[in-house]
């Protein structure tokens, strides 16, 4: 059984980013793999999952986000091994520190030594990925800029829009995958949805036609040069 | 406003309505914004100069502002000023109201605009429907649109507010406004405001009240109420409207309300917005190839909520056009926040220059879908089809369509 953790959508949920969860889990079903999508409310524990997601949110509710996650069992069960997917101020909040209003240093979770700092313009746009053979396809709206850590590997690199710094996009860890294409960035990216349903089940699967997968080749043609 | 240079102000009010005039003979779409920005740019001041001695509400919130700005027209009776072509920033307003000299006005605002407009035009009403997320990745951020509407209503004593008392972020704007006229209206769309704007704990939902361990609460002294029927001030309404869904009897709940305040009669001004049958091309029956097409706007998740909610069971085949143009927001990661699972059981077609997005997330949705790529092989129903568009496919849809 998979189970999916769907941190706080009320609060971290702001570009459609339940859509990862649907995704992932049609894509196990339609495999004959059973899925469980689990909402973790705010006022909910958080409660044992194979693999937790992060959306994007807004300063206020990135910061109370940020602090009920502190309080919670998250970290301790990341540690021992559930995975995460972490978008947008998802993956600002696994860092050691990130901006908001009033605090440009509001402590994180630091389970992956990076940091971000506010940049003196918002990314807002499309947002394309080198990530190893494979293009990744989104869309970013944020204000930050990311810094890694030593040794900390990333996604992939930008080849349009800005990503961490307008270089490198997210961070790559044995459990993490984190990138600032928001929202339903596994539904625009097949491949990837793939590629994180792998690494969490721990094996192969076979190959599985979608709609998405017009959908990707149409926004590749269209964005990649 | 000093009026002292009142000459430049009638010559700039001449400009709107010449460059108006013009636009629209060389038919440079409805030429009203055109107008507009042609006369800001001669008079700053003329949005304030051609309020002056007028009653003006207006009306702004994220869903709802045309529909309840017309009801609001309509019910008032006789000239009204209005901008009804929905260009709801200063530009548009000029324009409407260099258009019309009557001494009402009711002007929809852009929700971003609205503190601005409200100090040019001194209105007399603010009606604030509901905020919820729309084109993030132009306007971010709806609590800081509460945060502004807060400080305007703070310092606006001679206006009065109605408000809705089951939007939290509505209630933030307007607590501190000293007249307000609370409206217990049905607001199914609270996401975006479930983390308290006063202190960010969790709020709390029951079917008809909502509240926060930090006091912030929703307001009990509502004026107008509407559950199973509508009572404004005291006064039953038989609200029987012919413009479909909950959503509209809340808008015309607050339209009421508005025009309470500016003395209306209520008993005719119930009438005519109960026969309202159409607002700026919405909720309009269209013919297109021989397809008899019913256009409803949606333009965000609450939005397509609502529409989705007022098709009927048997519609079994449900068109859906969606663009991301400047004007929708360039991202539709939003169709991921509709619940198009409510679908289940039609068949939708998908049209609009992001018609893949649309079919990848019904594909998700285990929603049977057809991506439409040849228009002239869809089948002809005997009845009418429902057409859910975001805002530039409608538009394209109202073009593409004629009057059945
Ligand atoms: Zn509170």
């Amino acid at each position: 059984m998979l189970k999916i953790g769907l941190i706080y959508p009320e609060l971290l949920g702001t570009y459609g980013d339940g859509g990862n969860a649907l995704v992932l889990a049609e894509r196990a079903r339609r495999r004959h793999i059973s899925a469980e999508i689990i909402s973790v409310g705010i006022d909910d524990d958080v409660p044992d999952a194979s693999i937790y997601l992060l959306g994007g949110g807004e300063d206020g509710p990135q910061r109370l986000g940020a602090e009920l996650l502190r309080r919670s069992s998250f970290s301790s069960r990341v540690r021992d091994g559930s995975y995460v997917l972490a978008v947008c101020a998802g993956l600002q909040i696994l860092g050691a520190s990130f901006a908001v209003a009033g605090n440009d240093e509001f402590e994180g979770l630091d389970l992956v030594d990076v940091v971000t700092r506010r940049g003196a313009t918002r990314a807002i746009g499309d947002l394309v990925v080198r990530v190893n053979e494979r293009v990744l396809v989104g869309f970013e709206n944020h204000g930050g800029v990311t810094t890694l850590g030593v040794g900390v590997q990333p996604l992939g690199t930008v080849e349009r829009g800005r990503g961490n710094d307008g270089t490198l996009d997210g961070y790559r860890t044995s459990t993490v995958w984190a990138s600032y294409a928001h929202g339903p960035v596994l539904a625009m990216n097949p491949w990837f949805a793939d590629t994180v349903l792998e690494g969490v089940l721990g094996h192969e699967l076979a190959p599985l036609a979608s709609e998405a997968d017009r959908l990707y080749e149409e926004r590749r043609a269209l964005l990649v040069r | 406003m000093p009026l002292g240079s009142s000459f430049r102000l009638h010559v700039a009010r001449r400009a709107v309505v010449k460059v108006n005039f013009l636009s629209r003979l060389i038919s440079r779409g409805s030429g009203t914004v055109i107008g507009g920005r042609i006369g800001l740019a001669l008079a700053p001041q003329l949005l304030a100069y051609l309020a002056r001695e007028r009653d003006v509400i207006l009306v702004s919130g994220t869903n709802g502002k045309t529909t309840t700005s017309a009801m609001i027209a309509a019910g008032w009776g006789g000239a009204v000023a209005t901008n009804d072509t929905g260009s709801n920033m200063p530009a548009g307003l000029v324009a409407a109201l260099a258009a019309n000299k009557s001494s009402s006005a009711v002007l929809e605002v852009d929700e971003s605009w609205l503190a601005q407009v409200s100090k040019s035009t001194s209105a007399g009403v603010i009606t604030l429907l509901n905020l919820s997320r729309d084109q993030l990745d132009r306007a971010n951020e709806v609590r800081q649109i509460a945060e502004k509407w807060r400080v305007l209503l703070a310092s606006a004593n001679e206006t009065e507010v109605v408000a809705n008392a089951n939007d939290p972020l509505v209630v933030y704007a307007a607590e501190l406004a000293t007249n307000v006229a609370w409206c217990d209206v049905p607001t199914p769309w609270t996401t975006d405001a479930v983390s308290c704007p006063h202190c960010t704990q969790s709020l709390h939902f029951t079917d008809d009240s909502w509240w926060c361990d930090c006091g912030f609460a929703k307001p009990t002294t509502a004026v107008t109420v509407l559950r199973d029927g509508l009572v404004v001030r005291g006064t039953r309404l038989e609200l029987d409207l012919k413009l479909p869904g909950e959503f509209n009897r809340a808008n015309a709940a607050m339209a009421l309300t508005a025009l309470s305040l500016v003395n209306a009669d209520l008993t005719g001004a119930l009438t005519r917005i109960n026969a309202l049958a159409s607002v700026a091309g919405r909720f309009s029956l269209r013919r297109w190839r021989g397809h008899r097409v019913r256009l409803l706007l949606a333009k965000n998740p609450a939005g397509f909520a609502a529409m989705l909610s007022t098709l009927e069971r048997d519609d079994s085949n449900v068109w859906v056009a969606i663009n991301a143009r400047v004007a929708d927001g360039h991202d539709p990661s939003w169709l991921y926040d509709v619940p198009f699972e409510l679908l289940m059981g039609h068949r939708v077609f998908c049209f609009g220059e992001r018609r893949l997005d649309l079919a990848t997330r019904l594909d998700y949705a285990n929603v049977d879908y057809v991506v439409v790529s040849d228009e002239s092989l869809i089948p002809v129903s005997p009845d009418p089809i429902s057409l859910l568009a975001n805002y530039t496919a409608f538009q394209e849809w109202r073009e593409r369509s004629s009057v059945c």
